[in-house]
């Protein structure tokens, strides 16, 4: 409840400079040359030490990708990337950190100003809150940091950065990269295949619920920089995993591409809980600049009675192109959707998810709460099937549009395709405003109109934020907040 | 405390308000009678500052200080505070939540110190109980699923907590079965104090035996047309509004 | 990718060859621009999967080969034809027959049109210059699609209808559409209709033809309801099992006026129905409904466009689709709302029944919406029908068949119930309990 409170109290100390993010950080880095080729291909697989298997990976990727086009389905309008004005890969100079102690102070004070504890000490030695969250940094191309190591591998848990876990788990990376998404799944996701530079890796083995909330936190400080982050998660039998996700970038006049694929992969009986807040820079008020968000994500229901749970605020970005989806393959497994996207300025927004429903018995819910502002654009696409082998499928959707202002849009397109008789659908969708009486209902009893709106839009995103971790709920309702800053009045 | 002088008020060109004029004094509980479409409902949302009508003419001084400059928000602040007569539902924002936001915005617009949570919470219970609102219904959003007698019973609540100074009441009376308007009628009067007025505006004259009138003035055509004691509400009972009302039906 | 596309099927070939053929008997007149039409069909072909508006109804795929338009049949064939055609039959109406897309003046009532009506043969119209021939065509949507451009390009016949302002017509007027013959053929036939201010009018149409005979009919009706009028329309699918049917409704509606139609389909190996509604004028009141009863082999796509581009617009479309057997059905629904158009109130909703395990519903309902203060919605629901219903039938001593038909005839009988006509309501239920009745 005191949330609500924090909001109002952000809204009003924001002046115009909304993005708070948008600061750059100075420090030397090395970059591989711009532009993308097989060099450069080879050029990031060295530097990360890779095995020939993981090269001839990329090489494949890379190869594939030259064939294939830019999707243009989406409701999203852009200058076309040029592929060959992006450097693929920037790294600080320093050798790679062993220990907090040896990281770059200049990288540590960025991700304080972002209010990321990265200093696990001050938490083990209860200076910092009780709350614990095992982060890994990702700074541009590389992993800066990745906390509580130890105590998590006490539990058996490996939580580290994609490029370790290539050179040290072979097996596992070989066994499922790609697995969920293929190498050509989409023209981002391939290239993402080929370039990919750094992310996280976790594996959770049987029967474990691991035993704090793994997070990580992408930055994109380098100018003309791509950011190919490339996650992938695996709940073996039985176990529990909560992961977080945060995204910022400083403000720059052209626009960044952010191409990651996540995985995850949930086996028998475990159940993996995605939650996301991205508040990339969204550019400023005129459609200037702005980080492209070109992402897939996908999880597998691989085992029987497993769970997938995406949840995401997407406030951020110019142009948000981004399904978190679920593939219901174990009989009995259950995948949730649980979407905030608030657009505003020139921002637009073409997201959603898939539930593909193939085993029998499985269930799936999908949430979604788009807010459009400004002159944006925000586009909730989705789609949900039955295959005939998927007797008693189950699913119930409910898309909320939210339009403030009368030069934006607010637009849906579901698909929904039943192959199975004995499945049962439900969807619904609804678009409306504001309401002039709510409000009026609000500013009779004293609240400004700013505080009115904020407040009917807090109750509006509501069943979203409960599925957030506390903390993360808070800190996505202030960015709400501060999305929608200026819509009013 | 309020005083009306030749309000003219229209809505999408329907002239509603014709010259109304209407003093209320401190402390003084005055209710408006009158047939449907005389204008009673409009006057307190002109009174609260709805947006959709237009002001052509004349005053609304509380305190000597016009507020039809005012936006609603500030009025609220200011010390008027509207009983809806459909009270509205806001999905998703909890009740607590609300009357925490509603109670330190007016606070803060009064240059005062935000309220701590425990005194709030103190405060809002205390409140509850007088007007038998359980827990279970603070915990829920904002009017959500409330009976009528409910949002009518948490109206109460918001003007208990909020303390203004002058009170309109619209139609309370609306939907409430015996119990529940002796329960919200006994929360106003516990509401009646020096420097504190009321404004209550009903149809009918069975609210007046519970919250009984220092004044009673009855509406025609958007003008007061008669103004006299709490007897004149027992006249109206047994009279009906034939002579006052309009011709159009209403 | 793109040479691929440019592959020519063998029945985009045979279109191509078939219009050099036509074009020859074309009149010189310049109200229809058949040329035109043509050219932007051939330059993207027949509609595949891959385009978005026929990603379910792959009309490439389906239509293997061109059929030659039809020749007029002689008076015989037509009077044998009409006997067997029996939907609206027994309304009375003002009817105009035609067989395989040609209008028979001898099977149609064209000496006694109520009064405040007027109907005029196309080919008449076209030949005399008609000045009402400009308002064919009425929306931009409909100019750009693939099904409509071949039935603009391959015009063979059709009527124009005016409504007089004003005129309340009682009598409805009946287009009666039958096939009939031992070889393939298409049609393309298009009716105009003007309902000019403050009239009311109701249309009736009907298609059938025998099973067996693969063909291929293409109608469209472009209507234009004035200020206060009211059109009302109903439509009877019930073409032959190897007929590929398409078929355009493009409205226009202008302030205050009522748009009322229904179209139930039974027939058709393949059948895809479009209706690009143009809401024009201020509030508007527009209900636009389908019940789709399929059954073995059967697809049938009812694709709808609700374009909101004034103020106060009113929208209700309900769609009820029964899935029996290995069929499928395609819903897909689209309203748009521009940001002129405040106020408007769009409710869209598409259910659909499966009886059976190899039957296959796909929905798609989509909102695209530039204005703030409107209230919009969409909803689809897809399943078995309800067990806990169909026991408390059966506890109560009906038998399962019984049980079952009675719950798909109230759950289809809802997108009929609100046809105004009496008659028309009626034999719509009865097309509904004459198809539960031969599933047996």
């Amino acid at each position: 409840m005191p949330a609500v409170q924090e909001t109002i109290d952000r809204v009003r100390s924001i002046d115009l400079d909304q993005y708070k993010y948008g600061f750059e950080t100075t420090i030397e880095m090395e970059k591989s040359e711009k532009g993308i080729s097989e060099d450069v291909v080879r050029f990031i697989s060295a530097k990360k030490n890779e095995p020939e298997w993981m090269l001839a990976w990329r090489l494949d990727a890379y190869k594939r990708w030259q064939t294939m086009q830019e999707p243009d389905w989406a409701r999203v309008a852009y200058d076309k990337v040029d592929y060959n004005n992006i450097y693929y890969y920037a790294a600080p100079k320093r050798p790679a950190a062993m220990s907090l102690d040896e990281i770059d102070p200049e990288i540590l004070k960025t991700y304080e100003k972002l209010g990321i504890p990265l200093r696990e000490v001050e938490v083990l030695e209860g200076i910092a809150p009780e709350r614990r969250v095992a982060v890994d940094a990702v700074f541009d191309s590389v992993s800066v940091a990745t906390t509580f190591k130890a105590e998590l591998s006490k539990a058996g848990v490996i939580f580290m950065p994609i490029s370790e876990a290539i050179r040290e788990y072979p097996d596992l990376v070989k066994k499922y990269l790609g697995s969920v998404v293929p190498v050509t799944d989409n023209f981002f996701a391939t290239l993402n295949s080929a370039v990919f530079s750094d992310g996280s890796f976790v594996y959770i083995p049987p029967g474990v619920r691991c035993p704090m909330e793994l997070s990580t936190y992408f930055r994109i400080n380098e100018r003309d920089t791509g950011q190919f982050e490339r996650t992938l998660i695996i709940a073996d039998k039985g176990s529990y995993v909560s992961y977080l996700e945060g995204c910022t970038a400083p403000k720059r006049d052209d626009n960044q591409l952010h191409a990651a694929v996540v995985e995850l992969v949930a086996l028998d009986d475990a159940e993996i809980k995605y939650s996301t807040v991205q508040n990339w820079y969204p550019g400023d008020n005129e459609g200037k600049g702005g980080i492209y968000n070109f992402v897939t994500k996908r999880g597998d229901c691989r085992g029987a009675r497993s769970k997938i749970s995406w949840t995401q605020v997407e406030t951020g970005s110019a142009i948000t192109w981004k399904y978190p989806s679920c593939i219901l393959r174990g009989d009995e497994s259950r995948g949730e959707f649980y979407s905030i996207a608030v657009s505003n300025g020139m921002q637009q927004v073409d997201s959603g998810t898939k539930m593909i429903h193939l085993g029998k018995n499985t269930t799936s819910r999908i949430i979604s709460k788009g807010i459009s502002a400004g002159r944006s654009q925000n586009t909730y696409r989705g789609l949900v099937s039955a295959h005939k082998k998927a007797s008693n499928a189950r699913n119930f959707t409910n898309c909320d549009s939210l339009l403030i202002g009368d030069q934006c849009g607010a637009h849906t397109v579901p698909y929904i395709e039943s192959k199975n008789a004995s499945a049962v659908f439900e969807h619904e969708a609804t678009t409306s405003k504001i309401s002039e009486d709510q409000k009026f209902y609000c500013l009779q009893r004293g609240l400004s109109e700013e505080e009115a709106t904020a407040l009917i839009v807090n109750g509006f995103v509501r069943d979203v934020l409960q599925q957030l971790p506390m903390e993360f709920a808070v800190e996505a309702q202030k960015l709400i907040s501060i999305s929608l800053e200026g819509s009013v009045g | 405390m309020l005083e009306i002088k030749n309000l003219v008020v229209q809505i999408e060109d329907n002239r509603i308000l014709n010259g109304l004029n209407l003093t209320v004094n401190d402390g003084e509980v005055a209710a408006i009678m009158g047939p449907n479409g005389s204008g009673k409902s409009t006057l307190s949302y002109v009174i609260a500052g709805k947006e959709d009508y237009e002001v052509l003419d004349g005053e609304i001084l509380l305190d000597g200080q016009n507020v039809l400059k005012m936006g609603a928000d500030e009025r609220a602040a200011a010390g008027v505070f509207l009983a809806f007569q459909y009270p509205l539902e806001i999905p998703g924002v909890g009740t607590m939540t609300f009357l925490k936001a509603c109670l330190n915005a007016q606070r803060r617009a009064r240059g005062e110190a935000e309220i701590a949570t425990p005194d709030f919470i103190r405060k809002v219970n205390a409140a509850a109980e007088k007007l038998e609102i359980n827990k279970d219904m603070l915990r829920r959003a904002l009017n959500v699923g409330f009976s009528g007698g409910e949002k009518k019973r948490m109206e109460i609540l918001q003007m208990a907590l909020l303390q203004p100074k002058f009170c309109v009441l619209d139609e309370t009376d609306s939907g409430l079965d015996i119990d529940a308007l002796r329960i919200v009628s006994e929360g106003v009067n516990a509401l009646r104090a020096e420097g504190r007025s009321f404004l209550v505006i009903t149809h009918y004259q069975r609210l007046l035996d519970y919250i009984v009138p220092d004044t009673v003035h009855v509406m025609s055509k958007g003008l007061i047309v008669k103004t006299g004691g709490k007897e004149l509400a027992k006249e109206l009972e047994a009279s009906g509004y034939a002579e006052y009302r309009t011709n159009e039906a209403a | 990718m793109a040479d691929i596309a440019n592959l020519r099927t063998s029945a985009e070939t045979g279109l191509s060859t078939l219009f050099e053929t036509a074009r020859k008997g074309f009149g010189s007149d310049k109200a229809i621009d058949r040329e035109e039409a043509f050219r932007f069909f051939e330059a993207a072909g027949l509609p595949s999967r891959r385009v978005e508006a026929f990603k379910y109804t792959d009309l490439r795929a389906a239509m293997q080969e061109a059929a030659p338009p039809a020749d007029a049949p002689s008076l015989d064939v037509a009077k044998a034809a009409v006997a067997s055609a029996t939907a609206f039959s027994a309304i009375e109406a003002v009817r105009l027959t035609f067989v395989n897309g040609h209008l028979i003046r001898e099977l149609s009532d064209l000496d006694r049109v109520p009064a405040g009506v007027s109907v005029s043969p196309l080919n008449d119209a076209l030949s005399q210059g008609d000045a009402r021939l400009k308002n064919l065509a009425p929306v931009a949507q409909a100019r750009e699609n693939p099904i409509y451009q071949l039935n603009t390009a391959f015009l063979a016949d059709g009527a124009l209808i005016s409504v007089e302002a004003g005129a309340k017509v009682e009598t409805p007027l009946h287009l009666r559409f039958v096939g009939a013959g031992t070889e393939g053929f298409s049609t393309a036939t298009r009716v105009l209709v003007e309902v000019a201010d403050g009239a009311e009018f109701t249309l009736l149409e009907t298609h059938e033809g025998p099973n067996g005979l693969t063909y291929q009919p293409n109608d469209a009706l472009d209507v234009h309801v004035g200020k206060h009028a009211a059109f009302r329309h109903a439509r009877i699918n019930r073409e032959g099992d190897k007929a590929i049917a398409l078929s355009t409704i493009s409205v226009r509606l202008d302030d205050e006026s009522r748009l009322e139609t229904v179209n139930l389909v039974t027939g058709a190996v393949l059948s895809r129905h479009q209706i690009f509604m143009h809401v024009a004028g201020e509030n508007v009141n527009a209900v636009v409904n389908g019940a789709t009863m399929l059954g073995n082999g059967q697809l049938a796509d009812s694709t709808l466009l609700a374009d909101h581009a004034a103020v106060g617009g009113v929208g209700r479309e309900m769609f009820k689709t029964v899935i029996d057997g290995d069929a499928t059905g395609v819903f897909q629904g689209k309203i748009i709302v521009r940001q002129m158009a405040q106020k408007t109130d769009g409710k869209m909703k598409s259910d659909c029944l499966l009886l059976s395990d190899e039957g296959q519903m796909m929905n798609k309902p989509e909102l695209e919406i530039f204005a703030d203060d409107v209230a919009c919605g969409h909803g689809a629901t897809c399943g078995a029908p309800d067990q806990d219903l169909l026991f408390y039938l059966m506890a109560r001593g009906l038998p399962k068949p019984i049980a079952e038909s009675l719950l798909v005839q109230a759950f289809v009988g809802e997108a009929v119930e609100s046809v105004t006509h009496e008659g028309a309501r009626a034999a719509l239920i009865g097309e509904i309990e004459a198809w539960l009745a031969s599933r047996g």
